[in-house]
């Protein structure tokens, strides 16, 4: 008898039916009122937002909403179409020149998401009969750009250049060329890749270096540009891809190179073809945001004050965060009934941190976490550090 | 190069540790998924051992087309020749 339609989630709606007689509200988040880029009212509650990814605060950055609004008042809601035909706006181009001029590398491209960002290069800069290798914990936009290819695709284990290495190695005799993915800081864990040993196999191999600076763009190196630039090794890199939905407090995505040739994408890549672009007042918010973020280092010091703050208490608190401190704080269960039990306590004393389940997580266990930001307040930090420490007793 | 025989008992004795289900016998007809209940982790935590316990790099383009033990026997002996 043939299967039905939806018999094929059967798993997953049992497992979902399970979590929602444990917790309820996981499955209904919903942000009802959202009064500043750290509080917000959830299921009638006001809670401190710190799971956001809003690494700088500048979602209600006064600038950035001002010139959003000038610009659909000029140009419209939307652009109507995809960037090969009416969706080219001036606005689209003069930010594809200034993040060239940010991260000093001749072109750059923009997508209306970082998701799109990632499937549009990592689909098509290379094909059939090519490589791409990597890190296992990479974010699923890149999976899934590799999977849109049609390169080959292997893993290297979690920051393991020793690893990586050993899959160059046996690639050697193939003689084809192999683009190698890293990201600048991980989302779930917080880590940075070991890259200077990622481009010293590069250049030892031969091969191309992607580096997705989505969660580190405003947040690494001393003008924010990410690991690249914190390492040292912005010339060997060979694409940098990012998000304008973190640190720049809206959404969209880019990528930028020295390789000259990285603008034929522009008709060779079917997700950059066949999407509508980012509308007027997404790209004047973004414009803004990369201009303060320029002007503005104090928000990047502010950001690591208060992950240095709150990783310290609950690194003292006995939870198990990772080994060092960044923006992305997150404490890790083997139970995932466990991490039910402390994200619902948080919530209730009106703290709002994700709750990240496998597969998503790096060793299927749960997540607790937390990103915090420039815009949170030394007391809002505090606050949500004495939630946790009144939960430690509930830790299984 | 190994046998298919050799390849089989390697990979039974890397998944036998894996399986939950008490006293199920591994053999190349079971369903990785339907009858081993192995999920998209364990599967990718099985592919490291593979890798490297044969030496090669399995490209994870190759997972659709694999369902049963014995579908994994044959790509692994493929990827063994190709080294």
């Amino acid at each position: 008898m043939i299967m039905a339609l939806f018999d094929k989630f059967e798993q997953l709606a049992n497992t979902r039916q399970a979590m929602e007689e444990k917790c309820s509200d996981f499955f209904n988040i919903v942000m009802e009122d959202i009064s500043s880029a750290t509080e917000a009212v959830v299921n009638g509650q006001k809670v401190i937002l710190a799971g956001t990814n809003n690494y700088l605060g500048l979602t209600f950055n006064e600038e950035c909403i001002r010139a959003s609004c000038l610009a659909a008042e000029k140009e419209g809601t939307g652009t109507t179409g995809s960037r090969m035909a009416n969706g080219t706006f001036s606005g689209h181009v003069a930010l594809e020149h200034e993040l060239s001029d940010f991260f000093g590398r001749g072109q750059t491209i923009i997508f209306s998401t970082g998701y799109v960002a990632n499937l549009a290069i990592l689909s098509t800069i290379v094909g059939p009969g090519e490589v791409i290798l990597l890190d296992a914990d990479c974010h699923a936009s890149i999976y899934d750009g590799c999977r849109l290819g049609g390169a080959e695709v292997i893993r290297f284990r979690h920051n393991d250049a020793g690893d990586l290495e050993k899959r160059l190695q046996r690639l050697e005799k193939r003689n084809t060329n192999v683009l190698i993915v890293v990201e600048g800081l991980y989302s779930m864990m917080g880590d940075r890749a070991p890259l200077a040993d990622i481009v010293s196999l590069k250049k030892k191999y031969g091969a191309y270096l992607v580096v997705d600076e989505a969660h580190s763009l405003g947040v690494l190196g001393q003008n924010g540009r990410g690991l690249a630039e914190e390492a040292g090794v912005e010339d060997s890199v060979d694409f940098v891809i990012g998000t304008f939905s973190k640190s720049l407090g809206a959404i969209g995505g880019f990528c930028s190179s020295n390789h000259p040739e990285l603008n034929l994408m522009r008709y060779a890549s079917r997700p950059y073809v066949f999407t509508a672009s980012s509308s007027p007042s997404t790209i004047a918010s973004t414009r803004t945001a990369l201009r303060v973020m320029r002007a503005k280092p104090e928000l990047k010091h502010q950001l690591w004050h208060n992950a240095n703050l709150l990783y310290s208490r609950l690194h003292g608190l006995d939870f198990n965060v990772g080994p060092e401190a960044s923006p992305i704080i997150a404490v890790q269960y083997t139970n995932v009934k466990d991490a039910l039990v402390i994200w619902n306590g948080l919530l209730e004393l009106g703290i709002y941190v994700n709750m990240v389940l496998p597969p998503a997580t790096p060793d299927g266990g749960a997540l607790l976490r937390c990103s915090l930001s420039a815009a949170h307040t030394t007391a809002q930090i505090e606050k949500i550090g004495d939630a946790f420490a009144s939960l430690t007793g509930n830790q299984g | 190069m190994p046998k298919n025989e050799e390849v089989l008992q390697q990979i039974v004795d890397i998944l036998k540790p894996k399986v939950s289900k008490d006293g199920l016998e591994v053999t190349a007809e079971l369903d990785l998924v339907n009858d081993l209940g192995l999920d998209s982790l364990k599967v990718m935590e099985i592919l490291e051992d593979l890798e490297d316990t044969f030496d090669i790099s399995i490209p994870i383009n190759i997972l659709p087309g694999i369902r049963t033990v014995g579908d994994l026997v044959v790509k692994i002996q493929k990827l063994t020749e190709d080294k």
